[in-house]
């Protein structure tokens, strides 16, 4: 995956990695990691196969914490499936390794892989065979929110805003973007694979309309009322 | 469908209000900003706008939450 932002904000470690910058100190599990992953013949392969270990124990652990959302898949289903994210986020380590810079913990580095993998397994899986919701022609907040008199008073006027920025401001791309995610709680990476897109294409496509609703908001004179109903709380 | 407490829904919308990094740079990130926060140390100002994009996007929040639990025993 490529760098980028999407706000203001650039973080100084995002500078691509030069000759000239000084490497950090590595601990010595993260050094024995790289030394052993960058040798030759068997101690590399043991370092792979330790590697593999590590990586199923880390797909395992997310398996294990969504094994509720997918009450009618098997327990060798969801082996298979870490499996199979070990082995992808096995490859994804491989070929990345000269990008480690040893600023967190080898181990630390390598789960991120093996999760990232079986999330979006997992989140495709737990929609496989439904349809996202078609969009609707009119938009009702007010329907989805679940409005005590109390909040209706409060909120009211923020929804109405929010709902007349979503009908008038956004594209219709923006749109099916933003109901899909916000609304209907499609995972983003399901979205993506339904789209033919990426989750950082959407997710700009997702940014992008929140700032339009939120300029929206303060054009119409709503943006102290939103910074005291929602960013205080 | 659920109907939702209107703070989470608007919330989900309008996203953070803070500037925040994309689901790129906070893959790239999510290692470094999980060690720090084990290690105590301030990773939201080492890191800027990673937490913001977490509070903003529920697909890598889900795998910091994981990162984070997972980090913290020893393999």
């Amino acid at each position: 995956m490529s760098t980028s932002t999407v706000g203001a904000v650039h973080p100084q470690s995002n500078a691509p990695a030069s000759a000239s910058v000084t490497p950090e100190p590595l601990d010595p599990d993260t050094q024995t990691w790289l030394d052993d992953l960058r040798s030759d013949g068997m101690a590399r392969d043991a370092a792979i196969a330790r590697l593999h270990a590590l990586l199923l124990r880390a797909a395992r652990f997310e398996v294990g914490r969504r094994r509720a959302t997918l009450p009618h898949l098997r327990g060798n289903e969801l082996d298979d499936i870490a499996m199979e994210a070990a082995d992808d986020a096995l490859m994804s380590v491989l070929r990345r390794l000269d990008d480690f810079r040893g600023r967190s913990r080898f181990t630390t580095w390598v789960y991120k892989f093996a999760l990232l993998e079986a999330a979006v397994k997992l989140r495709k899986r737990s929609w496989q065979g439904r349809e996202i919701p078609p969009e609707p022609e009119t938009w009702n907040l007010f329907a989805d929110a679940r409005l005590g008199p109390q909040a209706e008073v409060e909120l009211g006027e923020l929804l109405r805003g929010v709902q007349n920025a979503i009908a008038v401001e956004l594209t219709p791309h923006q749109r099916t973007v933003l109901v899909s995610l916000a609304i209907d709680g499609v995972p983003i990476d399901v979205l993506a694979d339904r789209l033919g897109s990426t989750r950082g294409a959407l997710y700009k496509t997702l940014h992008d309309a929140r700032r339009k609703l939120r300029a929206s908001l303060t054009e119409h004179g709503l943006g102290l009322e939103l910074e005291r109903r929602l960013e205080e709380s | 469908m659920e109907r939702r407490d209107p703070r989470t829904l608007l919330h989900g919308l309008l996203g953070p209000a803070a500037p925040e990094v994309s689901c790129d740079t906070c893959f790239e990130e999510l290692d470094r900003y999980v060690d720090l926060e084990l290690a105590g140390e301030d990773a939201d100002a080492a890191i800027p706008g990673v937490r913001a994009h977490l509070e903003g996007c529920p697909a890598c929040r889900e795998e910091h939450e994981s990162l984070l639990v997972l980090a913290a025993e020893r393999p």
